[in-house]
């Protein structure tokens, strides 16, 4: 979220205000903790903090209780600056069970506060965890400050009037914690006692029982003598643009975006695709859009998710498939029809670890060579990369436009980071949005399919259901003059070079390419792409800050790239590219500009920390 | 839709492109045969669209004047599936064959077949793949002879009528290539079926598995090796009718019995009913005959009307997007 003004003046001088925070919700993937994040997300959200956050599950839907390899996560980092990562220490862990405490205390700063269900620290759960001793009564804990609650005991009191069985007592435990939470930090519980009445508004019994739970912990923060050092925390409000705002993940804001493209199109959608994480999000958010110009559809696999995407685009609507991916490995063939036969189709990437199944819940960047080079035979389509949660809508609204303007598949790039992650978005005025309507041909005088627009070159769009427009379209090679079949030579390469320069041409349709943050021209350029924005833009800020020549140029268009790009470049002494694979985009830079770009590479399924760019800023600026 | 058409002839049908099957190839036959059969359809020409995968048979949509899509191996009906999403006022036919349809992309076929999609599905089924240069098919005899089985096929052959009808097929029939009348009458009736139509459809390949349904095709031998099921009809064949399909009671298996002293005792041919027509799609030489015509046929309705009267219950009006963007929870910032 863009925030208006970064420096604070009325930060008050007391001390026991804290400009940022992170706080990790931790426990078993079945203790409810994505929920209780959302809640805390929510009340954060409207008490006015700048936010980001994380969503971190196991690829495990239901692991054996306890198990180190069941902990959910849920991170949240809020501030009164601008927030545009998930952070990158941990001041506040929640852990409900010794699993979560073990799998996540190295992300915890020294002197953080760790909040414990010591109920859950039994001597079972202990031994599922590897704690060969109670952490809690030993010494290990000792650099932390620790708040150590039988909330197992607790939760079991507070709900006791309604009832419950002993199990479903329990699971009131997530918010017992987040009622506590939200005292340490002051939130109002409004929203989230709203939200557990229409949860379980056919349980209106449960939804109590629940209420009274968070109430219960937070009346504990209010009354109870907690340990020296746990206070409220004051996080001052961020000073943001007027305006109404929402919380959005960038699944829900890359479905926005393409209903908006369908909306400024005047064309009907139909989305077709194939469960995958972390991808199926997409296609369970389109699903329940019916009132919109969607039609979502399950197809048998990838490959028929993408060819009736492509059917759909033949007969007039435009096509939309989604995956990640080994989804868009079998995607391919069909990608390489659609280029072939020039028609519209968008295809959305959320990238996640590979190869293979590789880390199916974790995020990583390294599809970038397969988005862009990865088909059969001289093969360009445009590939764009959204860069935040808010930015999807964005860049789906402009994958749209392309794929129908140029008659070409556009693949978008988001990653499971993206897609999951959420910040508070700013609505637009959807009525600002510039429309660019479907032209359709229907001219039958001479009537060719091979007709271009002499501009962007781009095919005629004849639908079937219009008279006089019969034709047939394919795979094979097509005549350049009449789009018939054609096994010509020069033909074949009259084709090649028109397919290669429509795409190429599309350069000059996009905006210029800018710096983000910095100067224009200077020592180094971080230049990026995609879900690294936050963390690349708070380490040149904060490089910026400390005097070094730093810039950040952001990339959302992969291919064709910026028509100045280059030039920009060759401004900076030194460009450095960090990317969550072994360097892909970095290939391009240096054969494209010939430039001795430095890479910066992070496989490790997680994102960025900032500190990990300013330290690469750093030593780069050194040289 | 009761406004009148214009009168098309066969030739309106058939595109200016020139026909590059090998001469003799039943697919020749079948083309003429759909080309003559379109206008009798009563259906808008521009309304018509032809799908298809890779192979010989997938060449076809080029040689028809309607809309067509020659696509990627085995992905027809996928493609027409989406094509028919969008909008249901065509009339989606699908050209495959046995090792696009079957092989390659079994999986399509199976999916457009159970969902019951509302399309044509034309398998030109000629047990061989041509277009690679005779390599056995998925519906080849086991020993078939090929530059990729040089000592003889060693897998058994699938039955698409058996596949069709254990996929929840609500339509399945078996015509010839070479027998228009036959062809026609199947095409016409599938043409009408609410759901999707599966025609699998004999075809010769004179260069790479010349004479595999001589037995079924020859006017002299047809008659002890084909027979022609009708609904309501007793399934009698042979030179003069001589011979008939009894079902064994006990085993539950068929049996071929002369038809005379077994009055009674003749299977009807009736195309509701799912375990007969499974029997019947089975039969092949050298015990029995072949059967062509309707195997099956069930009133179902079609995976794309219910797609869209869905749509229409939850689209009375059409959602503001600018409402969605505001839904959930919002807070003003001033």
């Amino acid at each position: 979220m863009q925030v208006v003004e970064e420096k604070l003046d009325d930060l008050a001088a007391d001390g026991a205000e804290t400009l940022d925070v992170v706080v990790r919700f931790a426990g078993d993937s079945g203790d409810g903790m994505q929920l209780t994040g959302t809640n805390f997300t929510q009340a954060t959200a409207l008490y006015g903090n700048d936010l980001s956050t994380f969503p971190d599950f196991p690829a495990e839907i239901r692991a054996p209780v306890g198990a180190t390899f069941g902990v959910s996560a849920f991170q949240i980092y809020f501030g009164a600056e601008d927030v545009t990562t998930s952070g990158d220490d941990v001041d506040v862990l929640v852990a409900m069970n010794p699993a979560a405490l073990i799998t996540n205390l190295s992300k915890l700063v020294k002197g953080g506060l760790i909040i414990v269900d010591s109920g859950a620290f039994t001597q079972k759960n202990l031994t599922k965890a590897n704690y060969a001793s109670n952490p809690l009564e030993d010494d290990s804990l000792d650099g932390y400050r620790v708040l150590s609650i039988d909330i197992h005991k607790q939760v079991l009191a507070a709900v006791e009037p309604f009832g419950l069985s002993h199990k479903d007592a329990l699971r009131c435990k997530n918010m017992w914690t987040l009622g506590l939470v939200m005292w340490l930090f002051d939130r109002d519980r409004t929203a989230t006692r709203e939200s557990l009445n229409k949860k379980f508004a056919t349980k209106p019994q449960v939804a109590e029982a629940n209420i009274a739970a968070l109430n219960a912990g937070h009346a504990y923060g209010e009354t109870a003598e907690l340990p020296a050092g746990v206070h409220i925390y004051k996080v001052p409000k961020a000073k943001v643009a007027p305006g109404t705002y929402r919380n959005i993940t960038g699944t829900q804001s890359l479905a926005y975006g393409l209903l908006a493209g369908s909306e400024l199109a005047e064309i009907d959608l139909l989305f077709a695709s194939y469960p995958i994480t972390p991808a199926s999000n997409l296609l369970h958010e389109l699903s329940s859009k019916k009132g919109h110009r969607v039609k979502t559809f399950q197809a048998e696999d990838e490959i028929a998710a993408v060819c009736s995407a492509m059917g759909a685009s033949f007969a007039g609507s435009l096509g939309v498939t989604s995956s990640a991916g080994p989804g868009i490995a079998l995607k391919a063939e069909g990608i390489s029809l659609a280029v072939a036969a020039e028609l519209p189709l968008v295809v959305v990437n959320t990238q996640r670890g590979g190869p293979s199944t590789g880390l199916p819940t974790k995020t990583e960047q390294s599809d970038f060579n397969m988005a862009v080079f990865g088909r059969h035979g001289d093969t360009p389509i445009p590939v764009i990369a959204a860069s935040t949660a808010t930015d999807c809508f964005d860049v789906a609204i402009e994958a749209v436009r392309l794929a129908i303007k140029y008659m070409t598949p556009v693949m978008i790039l988001t990653d499971g980071y993206l897609a999951n992650a959420s910040e508070p978005w700013k609505i637009p005025n959807f009525n600002s949005f510039k429309p660019f309507k479907v032209q359709y041909y229907n001219n039958p005088v001479e009537f060719r399919p091979s007709i271009r627009d002499k501009d962007t070159k781009a095919r005629v769009w004849a639908r079937p259901g219009t008279p006089g427009m019969e034709h047939r379209i394919g795979g094979i090679e097509k005549s350049f003059e009449t789009g018939d079949i054609s096994y010509d030579p020069a033909n074949h390469q009259k084709m090649t070079e028109l397919r290669k320069e429509k795409v190429a041409n599309i350069s000059l349709d996009v905006p210029l390419q800018e710096v983000c943050y910095g100067e224009r021209e200077g020592k180094l350029a971080v230049l990026g792409w995609g879900s690294t924005y936050g963390a690349i833009h708070q380490a040149v800020k904060k490089a910026v800050a400390e005097g070094m020549k730093v810039s950040h140029i952001h990339v959302r268009y992969l291919a064709p790239m910026p028509r100045n790009l280059g030039e920009l470049l060759s401004k900076f002494e030194t460009v450095l590219v960090p990317e969550m694979n072994t360097g892909q985009f970095i290939k391009m830079i240096r054969s494209e500009f010939l430039i001795d770009a430095q890479g910066l590479n992070k496989i490790a399924g997680q994102p960025f920390k900032i500190q990990e760019i300013l330290t690469a800023i750093t030593e780069e600026h050194k040289r | 839709m009761n406004q009148a058409l214009p009168t098309l002839t066969l030739k309106d049908f058939a595109s200016d492109q020139e026909v590059r099957w090998c001469p003799g190839c039943g697919d020749y036959a079948i083309l003429k045969t759909i080309q003559r059969v379109m206008p009798e359809l009563n259906r808008p020409k521009e309304n018509q669209v032809f799908v298809s995968g890779i192979g010989c048979s997938s060449r076809f949509p080029y040689y028809m004047n309607t809309f067509g899509f020659h696509t990627i191996h085995g992905r027809a009906p996928a493609i027409a599936t989406g094509v028919k999403l969008a909008n249901p006022e065509l009339d989606v036919w699908v050209i495959t064959g046995d090792g696009d349809g079957f092989s390659i992309g079994g999986n399509h076929m199976m999916h457009a077949i159970r969902r019951n999609v509302n399309l044509q599905i034309l398998l030109f089924n000629n047990e061989i793949y041509g277009l690679t240069k005779g390599q056995y098919s998925p519906t080849s005899q086991v020993g078939t002879q090929s530059p990729s089985s040089p000592t003889g096929s060693i897998d058994a052959p699938l039955s698409p009528c058996l596949v069709g009808l254990g996929s929840g097929g609500t339509f399945i029939a078996r015509s010839i290539d070479t027998e228009a009348k036959h062809l026609s009458a199947i095409v016409k009736r599938g043409s009408e079926h609410n759901g999707t139509a599966f025609v699998e459809i004999l075809q010769n390949c004179p260069i790479y598995n010349d004479g595999v349904f001589t037995q079924v095709k020859d006017k002299k031998l047809a008659p002890d090796f084909r027979v022609e099921v009708s609904h309501g009809e007793s399934i009698t064949f042979g030179q003069n009718n001589e011979k008939g399909i009894k079902l064994n009671r006990e085993s539950l298996a068929l049996e071929v019995v002369p038809t005379a002293g077994n009055e009674g005792e003749i299977l009807i041919h009736d195309e509701r009913n799912k375990v007969q027509a499974q029997l019947i799609a089975e039969m092949k030489g050298p015990n029995f005959p072949i059967a062509v015509g309707v195997l099956y046929r069930e009133e179902k309705s079609s995976f794309v009307a219910d797609v869209y009267e869905k749509l229409s219950n939850e689209d009375q009006e059409r959602a503001s997007l600018q409402a969605l963007l505001e839904s959930g929870q919002t807070w003003q910032v001033k």
